[in-house]
């Protein structure tokens, strides 16, 4: 593929507002993980939760959008000059020439958490100011996201659970291809809701203590919240570059990972592929690693199959926990950060990396020049997805 | 502009039981009968999983399995475990949605939810389990545009099968949610369709050929010229594809307008 620009990012997580506090979390290794303090929540485990939102408020002409999502978006939004950035963007392709494709899992489901809680009791009907629509709806995270940016494209979400973002890029690049639009908005949220914390307390993988992946003693992972952007743009001038990406699906189970890890290998190889790289040709690769046994086990067989043990790799899940739908932007912001500063973040709370392991983990922060980063997000459904960002 | 020839065509809707009924209903040929029936089980899937499966999966993997089956009669190397894909719905499984939400209020309910149901409710759950049926490694993807996904989703599909040179399925579906999700978001009864949508002009057993643009001006949604099922189409976000399904089943040649949240989806369908 052609290499589309990164012309602009921004990120809201569990380490804090903005690129400076992120790149800052990761030099000194200062993660963003709390205990549970969500009462009658089984599995309480630890979280990541984002700074800021109980206060933040929404602009007041787009005031029905408001929920914990949304917030999180707007946050983001006003983080690291994106606004800006696509302000300028505007300018030079038109509103209609931009598309918006946004990743998520729940969206505003902690909205609708929230009304299924107030239901009239006779009744049972949810509050009469429950706005479905604009906050609990899948839609609703890349609806505001237009309207906040005043843009006039194709807008849409995409919901391939935990490589839903990750996947926005994807479904951007191919827009752009294609010849329907000059650039995107790409990126997405998750928020910090009971289904989501509930959810994988049942399936068990809620870790006792603040998630540690690729460790021998992991058990788990940790939940976060964050949203992030990126905005790409064809033929724009930048020092950072989507590369090459690629997509698979398992096809074996809904939430366990093929115990051989043919998707996720299908997947890298596809991004190297698009890209006209050879494995050789990455520097680093951050890892979907969540920290529960079965994944970090079947993504190292997948990167070992690819990569053998030449690339350090990493889970940075440790610092900002599983954003769930928002971990491929997340992470997305975190490969191009490493790409700037020359910094391979090592993974946090690792003691010991499992000794079946065959990749390159980094249990400490690295720190030299590279030019090209491979990020693997995998979902629910057997859905992957791996990028491939680069210097131009 | 984004060209693609049709292959294959899957339809479930009220009175409108598979492609081969509804396309003689679609065409006049058939009068319209208001009538509900149960989507097919889905006999791909293993056992276990078929027994899992919620409605909008049922509904979803019948329009696609019925679409892959039609293309193959004429096309015997599309491969349904390599063939790219594009779900779409507004509500993807929001029975189980709904349910979950009603475990998670209820506060006698305090260990919590089944990690079965959890895993169903993704939106992705359709893409997930027809990977799973086909044991396919081709992308899965799952889009949502509340009104507009199936302008959303069709530009989608075909900016993918422009893009990666590739046939690409196309399903879009929705299923009724029950009370009180219901109440919010209308779905009156369960409408899915799939298009087996190919990247050029491929001469044995095409079904009809689109070109499509984005066209950032605003404009009302194309409805089917037949008053019955004109009167379906608020009934499902999915019966937004009404208008395009009768073409097809009439062999026509008709421009169709379908809304984004931002201008419109403009669709040229030629036999």
């Amino acid at each position: 593929m052609t290499a589309l620009a990164i012309t602009a990012t921004s990120l809201i997580s569990a380490l804090g507002r903005g690129k400076a506090a992120t790149l800052a979390a990761l030099h000194a290794r200062r993660g963003g993980l709390v205990a549970n303090p969500f009462p009658g929540i089984a599995g309480g485990g630890f979280i990541g939760r984002a700074p800021e939102v109980e206060t933040h408020r929404l602009p007041a002409p787009l005031a029905a959008f408001t929920c914990r999502n949304n917030l999180l978006l707007d946050l983001a939004l006003a983080t690291d000059g994106f606004t800006e950035a696509v302000a300028q963007a505007v300018a030079r392709h038109g509103p209609a020439r931009i598309g918006v494709v946004l990743g998520t899992s729940t969206s505003g489901i902690a909205s609708g958490e929230d009304a299924y809680r107030a239901r009239d009791p006779r009744s049972g009907a949810l509050p009469a100011n429950f706005d479905f629509a604009h906050t609990h709806d899948f839609f609703s995270a890349a609806r505001f996201t237009q309207a906040a940016l005043g843009l006039a494209g194709p807008a849409f979400v995409v919901s391939t659970a935990c490589a839903s973002s990750a996947r926005a890029f994807v479904d951007a690049a191919q827009l752009i291809a294609a010849g329907v639009i000059d650039a995107a908005v790409v990126g997405g949220a998750d928020t910090l809701c009971r289904m989501t914390l509930a959810g994988f307390a049942a399936l068990g993988l809620i870790a006792s203590g603040p998630c540690r992946p690729s460790d021998a003693a992991r058990d788990g992972l940790s939940i976060g919240e964050a949203a992030g952007f990126a905005l790409l743009e064809r033929g724009a001038d930048s020092p950072f570059v989507l590369l090459g990406y690629g997509e698979s699906s398992d096809g074996h189970h809904m939430s366990a990972p093929h115990p051989e890890a043919l998707g996720a290998s299908a997947a890298m190889r596809d991004a190297l592929r698009h890209a006209g790289l050879g494995a050789d040709e990455i520097d680093y690769i951050n890892l979907h690693g969540t920290g529960t046994v079965a994944n970090d086990a079947s993504e190292d067989r997948a990167i070992a199959a690819v990569f053998g043990d030449r690339v350090p790799c990493s889970s940075t899940k440790g610092f900002t926990g599983h954003t769930l739908g928002a971990a491929g932007i997340v992470e997305a912001v975190i490969a191009l950060l490493a790409l700037e500063a020359g910094l391979l973040p090592g993974g946090l709370n690792l003691t010991r990396v499992d000794p079946e392991f065959r990749a390159h983990v980094l249990s400490a922060n690295v720190e030299r020049p590279i030019a090209r980063v491979l990020s693997n997000s995998f979902g629910f459904g057997g859905a992957n997805c791996s990028l491939i960002f680069g210097c131009r | 502009m984004l060209r693609a020839t049709i292959l294959g065509i899957g339809l479930w809707g009220p009175g409108l039981f598979g492609w081969r009924e509804g396309r003689a209903v679609l065409a006049g040929a058939n009068p319209f009968a208001h009538a509900e029936a149960k989507p097919p089980a889905p006999l791909l899937l293993p056992a276990n999983e078929r027994r899992r499966a919620g409605p909008a999966v049922r509904l979803a993997l019948g329009v696609a399995e019925a679409a892959v089956a039609m293309a193959r009669n004429d096309h015997p190397a599309l491969d349904p475990a390599t063939l790219r894909a594009v779900f779409a719905s507004s509500n993807g499984e929001g029975a189980v949605v709904d349910d979950l939400l009603k475990t998670l209020a209820d506060p006698t309910e305090a260990v919590g939810v089944s990690p079965t149901q959890f895993h169903n409710s993704v939106h992705n759950v359709a893409a997930g389990y027809w990977s799973i049926a086909h044991g396919g490694r081709a992308p899965a993807d799952s889009l949502a545009a509340h009104d507009a996904t199936f302008a959303a989703g069709l530009l989608k599909a075909l900016a993918e099968t422009v893009a990666e040179a590739s046939p690409v399925l196309f399903c879009l579906f929705d299923a009724p949610l029950p009370f009180p999700l219901g109440a919010c978001r209308r779905t009156d009864f369960a409408f899915g369709m799939a298009l087996v949508l190919a990247p050029q002009a491929s001469g044995a057993g095409a079904l009809g050929q689109i070109a499509a643009r984005f066209d950032p001006r605003d404009a009302a949604l194309d409805r089917p010229h037949a008053p019955a099922l004109a009167a379906l189409v608020d009934g499902n976000p999915a019966a937004q594809s009404l208008a395009l399904l009768e073409v097809l089943a009439r062999g026509e040649h008709r421009h169709l307008a379908a809304p984004l949240t931002t201008g419109h989806l403009r669709l040229e369908v030629t036999p």
